[in-house]
């Protein structure tokens, strides 16, 4: 018998992961939570049908969500992570010193949970004293906020479900307000490849744009997400992404994918999402 | 209760499908064969049942199948003498429940703030109005309900008037006494019909308020599909004690469509039977919905997500809790232009913005999600575009001066004038503000300069006037001469 994972990436497109076993499944009050082991990925966590993270190739996406806006500024002490429910980005997070308060926004508690029994290497940090989990709706969240915070994270789901409302204008105009002068935000900003990843890639982008005076989208590779190529949006008010972060190598985090060389040029995008994005290709 | 798992037509289009019938009657599309483009938009499942009457199916018009089983059981269900199924709209119930109690040169004690349904039906049919002010929220400028007094006073000066129509919830919510109006109409040997377009889940969940057929009302009009689910232009006419149903099927029919269409007809009954078993608890899902949505805007400063502390006892007698209706005024926003930036800024769209306030219809397909959605919205509307609260117009309602009936004013001789060269004329068609679609002229009425700045100021807020002939409503039609009708 062979058992197989199976994602749609398009109506046309197909991406499949052999399965050892399907540890978990269940339907929370907001989506369909499963957990699979693989040969090839590890332990696989999915909602709704759609990989959120394996353990093979979490690194790259946590790193890069991260580390190029605490490299950006240094002095980053209060952190907002929304969604994120696997634990990957605080387990990243955790490991500065001078990072004072991170809260945890996460609607779905059975996502923790969840990542608490199956991927405890990465949910184990959510008991650092620094972490305030809060079970909430983000876009409720940031509503009270103001002024509040060095950098948001807003680590969701595909804007198709209970992610759908961090993809909004009124979500980020939120966050704007929530942020203090020298915020950052950086966001999961979906694929420029196919079609339907792409046009929310550009919305979300075009929505940022609004109010952020900086805005860009850097990449990184990740098997096993659509197309393998991933973008990242970077807001702020005022810090440059693209600069010398040399002194991050000071602080000795040891990473898989993430470097101060590579920080810069993952800013540098192909032409066809420069066009996308309305730049000169 | 277990009866009203049934829903005898949606059961009969089943078995339809399922019998593979040759169709040589209309529709022409023959299940969808015959429009392909058509049918793969609206799906096969949706085609398949679109048919004409034929006997395993009824006939709307005649009906004694399982159209007729279906009325008998949303009769049970609405507790009403009678139930018809409607296919025209709730306007055309209106319009039924008006011509089925007066003739043409009767008289029927209405509130000027009932759908323009009501007052298109005296230009058919050559009733007279008799108008009660409403009255207007001194703060938040909209029309309430009627007030026992108005109606006392209505009576006693037309005595010969055969009915009273009340429109209950109005469309922000609001609701009259609706007992004490039965009683004070009966007494007086009027009936009262109600215009209940926006109050279907009064009929399914418990601490609502009083529902026209529970208040022993003659007749009630009632959109299903408002906030009950089925689909748009689906309605039930509901039937009291003290009226003649048979008659009323007469009055229907001389305006109804001989086509009925099954979609509409199969979605009321499936409507009904969801509602008779679920409504309980669905209905508790959006009241949760409306009081958290309005804690949450109210505690956003500025916006006023009012409820059931206006309660006065006479003209806010009652009110609807799972409105969400939101004055807006005091952020210096007209509820329109509130209303167009939801729209063109958030993709979030509201039943209608108007001078003051904006309503959020909350219903049976609503999620957390949506509602997060836009409370964040709103907030971020008062932090992006917070204006200085300047004079806005706060007169809603203008008192209309009738000088000839609706009727004859339509068919009278006219002529078009340049808007604002009408002043003191009689007016020979609508306005409506739309929405809500509450009359500011109607045939017959004088034009006066209050009403003039009224039009002026509402175009300028960007509502949508609606009625008149030239669609910009630059020119108006006035009356020139009276015709003998």
């Amino acid at each position: 018998m062979e058992l197989w994972y199976t994602e749609n990436h398009t109506e046309h497109v197909r991406f499949s992961i052999k399965v050892k076993a399907h540890l978990y499944s269940n339907q929370s009050d907001y989506q369909r939570i499963d957990v699979f082991d693989s040969i090839e990925f590890g332990r696989i966590l999915t909602l709704d049908d759609v990989i959120m993270l394996t353990e093979k190739d979490e690194f790259i996406y946590h790193e890069m969500i991260t580390h190029v806006p605490m490299a950006v500024n240094s002095a980053i002490k209060n952190v907002l992570v929304i969604g994120a429910g696997d634990g990957g980005t605080v387990s990243q997070l955790v490991r500065y010193q001078a990072i004072e308060t991170i809260d945890v926004i996460e609607i779905d508690r059975e996502v923790i949970a969840v990542s608490r029994k199956y991927f405890p290497g990465l949910a184990n940090h959510f008991d650092d004293p620094r972490v305030h989990i809060f079970y909430e709706d983000g876009l409720k969240y940031v509503r009270f906020i103001q002024s509040a915070y060095d950098l948001i994270i807003v680590d969701s789901t595909d804007p198709f479900g209970p992610g759908e409302g961090l993809f909004t204008k009124e979500f980020y105009g939120n966050c704007y307000k929530a942020l203090n002068d020298e915020g950052i935000l950086v966001n999961q900003h979906e694929s420029p490849y196919y079609d339907n990843d792409a046009k929310a890639m550009i919305r979300t982008h075009d929505r940022l744009k609004i109010y952020f005076p900086i805005c860009s989208v850097y990449q990184a590779h990740i098997p096993t997400y659509p197309s393998g190529h991933w973008l990242f949006g970077f807001a702020a008010k005022n810090h440059q992404p693209v600069k010398d972060v040399s002194r991050w190598n000071d602080l000795g985090i040891k990473t898989h994918y993430y470097n101060t060389d590579l920080h810069n040029g993952s800013f540098y995008i192909p032409n066809y999402v420069k066009v996308l994005l309305g730049e000169n290709g | 209760m277990n009866e009203q798992k049934r829903a005898p037509i949606y059961e009969a289009l089943k078995q339809y499908r399922k019998n593979r019938i040759v169709s040589f009657d209309v529709p022409g599309h023959k299940q969808g064969r015959g429009n392909p483009r058509l049918t793969r938009f609206l799906g096969n499942d949706c085609l398949s049942v679109d048919v004409n009457s034929m006997k395993p199916l009824d006939n709307l018009c005649h009906p004694t199948g399982v159209i007729r089983e279906a009325e008998e059981l949303a009769a049970q269900a609405f507790k009403a003498k009678y139930a018809f199924l409607m296919v025209n709209g709730t306007s055309s119930a209106v319009q039924a429940m008006i011509m089925s109690t007066c003739k043409a040169g009767e008289k029927l004690i209405m509130a000027r703030n009932v759908h323009r349904s009501a007052i298109n039906t005296f230009v058919i049919s050559g009733v007279i109005p008799v108008y009660v002010n409403p009255g207007i929220h001194r703060d938040l400028g909209i029309s309430l309900g009627m007030s026992l007094n108005d109606i006392k006073t209505a009576i006693k000066e037309h005595p010969d008037a055969k009915a009273i129509l009340v429109n209950n919830p109005t469309y922000y919510g609001i609701c009259s006494n609706l007992r004490e109006i039965v009683r004070l109409a009966k007494g007086a040997g009027m009936k009262v019909l109600v215009d209940e377009a926006h109050g279907t889940h009064f009929y399914f969940k418990e601490g609502l308020p009083v529902s026209a057929m529970e208040a022993g009302a003659s007749m009630a009009a009632v959109s299903t599909h408002k906030t009950g689910g089925s689909l748009t232009q689906s309605s039930f006419l509901l039937i009291g004690e003290d009226v003649n149903a048979a008659y009323v099927r007469q009055v229907i029919n001389l305006s109804q469509t001989t086509s009925a269409s099954y979609l509409l007809m199969s979605s009321l009954d499936i409507t009904r039977s969801y509602l008779a078993l679920e409504g309980e608890a669905i209905y508790q899902k959006v009241l949760n919905f409306a009081n958290y949505a309005r804690q949450e805007i109210n505690q956003i400063g500025g916006y006023y997500a009012f409820s059931r502390e206006l309660i006065d006892g006479d003209q806010f007698y009652d009110f609807d809790e799972t409105k969400l209706s939101v004055y807006t005024r005091n952020i210096g926003l007209a509820g329109i232009e509130v209303y167009e930036l939801l729209r063109d800024d958030y993709d979030i769209q509201i039943e209608f913005g108007d001078i003051g306030n904006i309503l959020a219809i909350i219903s049976v397909g609503d999620r957390d999600l949506e509602i997060e959605r836009l409370i964040s919205a709103l907030s971020e509307i008062k932090r992006l575009h917070q204006k200085s609260i300047h004079n806005l117009h706060m007169n809603e309602y203008i008192n209309p001066i009738i000088i000839h009936s609706p009727q004859a004013a339509f068919y009278a001789s006219k002529k078009s004038l340049p808007i604002m060269d009408t002043q003191g004329m009689v007016c020979a068609e609508f306005v409506m503000c739309y929405p809500p679609g509450i009359p500011i002229l109607a045939p017959g009425e004088m034009i006066t300069k209050e009403i003039l700045n009224y039009i002026q100021y509402a175009k300028e807020k960007g509502c949508l006037l609606t009625g008149t002939q030239d669609l910009n409503l630059e020119y108006l039609n006035i009356v020139t001469r009276m015709e003998a009708l």
